[in-house]
């Protein structure tokens, strides 16, 4: 018995101590890969709603959003059951999402509609929508929460939405196809990405002036092999990670000099990325190879690639 | 004038209502903004008598083209809305047998400088050479004819449709990585299927296929969809392609008279590609890749039916012209002609990169789309296929190839 109670301490003990599970949403496969993050190993595949694209955890954690394209809802997974619990309306198509800092709302990006929807959690109602340009694709929240940021595929531009009156603040030109938009952690830089023209343009989002702009470049891909998807950052802000489709690499950008400092060669087509929470690993979801790649930042390499699935699109780190 | 087609023209209206109060949805200002400018789109489309349809579910269009451009309209306007800038189309709609100077002529009046030109290629040229046409640009968006980007080619034409040479180009790329080396090419009697065809030989020398039987078709089977027309052709097919071996039979059949009569027919067991079968297209309602569900939903909401290639090609001239004006900032024509021009234009077209044309003959380049009947089969360029500029310049006539003087 003693030993017993040895045993499933220590396991305990070894699960806390890289208390990481990798989600991934697999776009063609219609599930929700669920990742153990010390063994590196698929646990699990939840069954969710068609088309599952964008993915969010409530601030609390326990609950895992998942933005389902052609259901036209947003489901919601608690992670202790591994199931989906209950469902939110989303407005049509919803493609990218964000949670509020406030915790009780979510920003959806309707892409067929050319709105960004509302969402109140716990009413489970869209209370809210902004008229935006053809293609709403990304979303990004400033840290403070006064500001949602919203791209449109077609329109080129990344709109700011006042959060609090859902009044459009500005509309930005972006290079052609703008995808993902982050803020940095102090909320000083707004980051958005060109599908398109391979690039990433950094805006000071007080003044709203492009500050400056990342022009991606892999040696031996022409031009329109090198097209620029997600965006994360590091929480202390010195670091980006840009996933680059096609070119199949994720670049890692000094946030101060803007300069490339290496990129990694992952799987095919990454879309997505997610730091963990140690800020050591970075996980990418692999469109057209069905994997993730883990990388090791500190030891700067790739360390194995794990199939998840059909079309792995986005990728969120939890407990 | 038969019932269903006044049915449809009715719903062409109520569609065209709804895409109207649409684009002014669209075009309400956005405040703290200034005075919106507006540049006025020329359409040019030509009356053109459907084809028969082969099968019972061919749908039967008489808009096509012409619904590209106004989604075009709308989606320009998306983005104007926030810059300041509206975007109009001026249609107009030539008879048969009119000539197309008197519209190019209103167009001049009225201060068009982009036309979108959805025009066979005689009234193209005639179009292109109208006095007040020297100041515009002229969009290719129907003749695929090569000559138009060859001898033919104008200085004040860009062509959004793909050429022959393009489509060909783009066929033998997958057959080639397929393997599928050995062609038995049947060709169809009209000038454009033997323009096709010329493609498709030139395509198979370029990338090494052979084609081992080379033949017009003669044969008048009579009509499928006739009482126990199926068993006609199961009879008659299997007698007109009694030919040596080959591994994929390439059809020339622009008019889509009787391509379709091949596939699951032929003597030996073998796939059908090109105009029918595996069609090679610049456009598919099948395509959802590469963001396209988008833009096929939204067409299909304004238009009722599936977006064809020329409704892609016409649609591909008016975001030009709105991507243009976009980036410059500016709906000044001399400018938004020269950026087209260039470098710089580049333009998303929902097929995987960005789309620009070609300096040495005005053609837009563009990855070309090979269909299966339900579902996306393949794009080419193909891997491994390379271009010292770029890929998508494997696909039809390169600079070195040019006989093209402005």
């Amino acid at each position: 018995m003693q030993v017993l109670i040895a045993l499933v301490l220590s396991m305990l003990m070894a699960r806390s101590a890289s208390a990481e599970t990798i989600y991934v949403s697999n776009e063609q496969d219609n599930t929700v890969a669920v990742v153990d993050g010390a063994t590196m190993t698929l646990q699990d595949t939840i069954e969710v709603g068609r088309r599952p694209r964008g993915m969010a955890l409530s601030i609390d954690k326990k609950t895992l959003f998942v933005a389902e394209g052609d259901d036209n809802r947003i489901d919601m997974i608690d992670l202790a059951r591994r199931q989906v619990v209950g469902r939110l309306p989303s407005g049509a198509d919803p493609e990218f999402f964000v949670v509020h800092p406030d915790g009780k709302r979510l920003f959806v990006a309707n892409e067929n509609d050319n709105l960004v929807s509302v969402v109140d959690i716990a009413a489970a109602k869209v209370v809210g929508t902004v008229d935006v340009g053809v293609e709403p694709e990304g979303i990004a929240v400033s840290p403070d929460g006064r500001t949602v940021a919203c791209t449109s595929e077609t329109t080129s531009m990344v709109h700011l939405i006042d959060a609090a009156t859902l009044e459009l603040i500005d509309n930005l030109l972006i290079d052609t196809r703008p995808r993902a938009a982050a803020f940095s952690p102090d909320g000083k830089q707004l980051w958005v990405s060109s599908e398109i023209r391979g690039t990433a343009t950094v805006f000071d989002a007080a003044t709203r002036a492009q500050t400056g702009k990342i022009e991606f470049e892999v040696p031996g891909i022409r031009r329109e092999g090198v097209q620029a998807v997600g965006i994360v950052m590091s929480r202390d802000g010195a670091n980006a990670y840009v996933a680059l489709g096609p070119a199949n690499r994720i670049a890692e950008v000094d946030t101060k000099t803007l300069a490339v400092r290496r990129l990694y060669l992952v799987g095919q087509r990454p879309w997505h990325v997610a730091l963990s929470d140690d800020q050591k690993r970075l996980i990418s979801a692999n469109g057209n190879s069905g994997d993730i790649s883990f990388i090791d930042l500190e030891n700067q390499e790739v360390v194995k690639s794990l199939p998840v699935g059909r079309g792995p699109w986005s990728v969120v780190i939890g407990p | 004038m038969p019932i269903s087609n006044i049915r449809l023209r009715l719903r062409d209206l109520s569609r065209i209502r709804q895409a109207l109060a649409l684009v002014m949805l669209l075009a309400a200002p956005v405040p703290g903004l200034a005075e919106p400018h507006t540049m006025v789109i020329g359409y040019l489309g030509q009356q053109r008598t459907p084809p028969l349809p082969l099968g019972p579910l061919d749908q039967t269009v008489t808009d096509d083209g012409l619904q590209g451009a106004r989604l075009g309209i709308v989606d320009d306007t998306g983005t104007g809305r926030f810059l300041g800038q509206q975007f109009r189309l001026q249609e107009v709609i030539l008879k048969v047998g009119e000539t197309p100077a008197e519209a190019i002529k209103e167009f001049a009046a009225a201060g068009i400088s982009f036309v979108v030109a959805d025009l066979d290629a005689p009234q193209l040229l005639q179009a292109s050479a109208t006095p007040g046409a020297e100041r515009m640009t002229l969009f290719n968006s129907r003749a695929p004819d090569d000559r138009l980007r060859q001898e033919d080619c104008r200085r004040n034409v860009l062509h959004t449709i793909p050429s022959y040479a393009m489509l060909a180009d783009a066929l033998a790329e997958y057959l080639i990585w397929k393997r599928w080396q050995h062609w038995f090419l049947l060709v169809g009697p009209h000038p454009q299927d033997q323009a096709m065809a010329a493609a498709f030989r030139r395509a198979a020398t370029r990338f090494g296929a052979e084609i081992t039987v080379d033949q017009p078709w003669t044969f008048r089977p009579a009509n499928g969809r006739a009482d126990t027309g199926h068993v006609t052709l199961q009879t008659e097919i299997p007698a007109a392609t009694q030919v040596g071996d080959y591994d994929v039979l390439v059809i020339a059949d622009e008019a889509d008279e009787f391509g379709a009569y091949l596939e699951g027919r032929t003597a030996l067991p073998r796939p059908v590609a090109g105009t029918q079968g595996l069609v090679v297209t610049g456009w598919s309602a099948v395509n959802e890749e590469w963001g396209a569900t988008q833009l096929q939903d939204r067409f299909h909401k304004l238009a009722g039916r599936w977006m064809l290639p020329s409704d892609y090609a016409a649609w591909l001239a008016v975001r030009s012209v709105g991507e243009a004006a976009t980036r410059l900032h500016s709906l000044e024509p001399t400018v938004i002609g020269n950026y087209l021009r260039g470098d710089d234009f580049l333009l998303a077209g929902f097929k995987g990169q960005g789309l620009s044309f070609r300096p040495w003959d005005g053609q837009m380049r563009q990855p070309i789309l090979i269909t299966g009947p339900r579902l996306l089969v393949s794009s080419s360029p193909q891997p491994g296929f390379l271009h010292q500029r770029t890929a998508l310049d494997t696909l039809g006539i390169d600079l070195e190839e040019s006989t093209c003087k402005f």
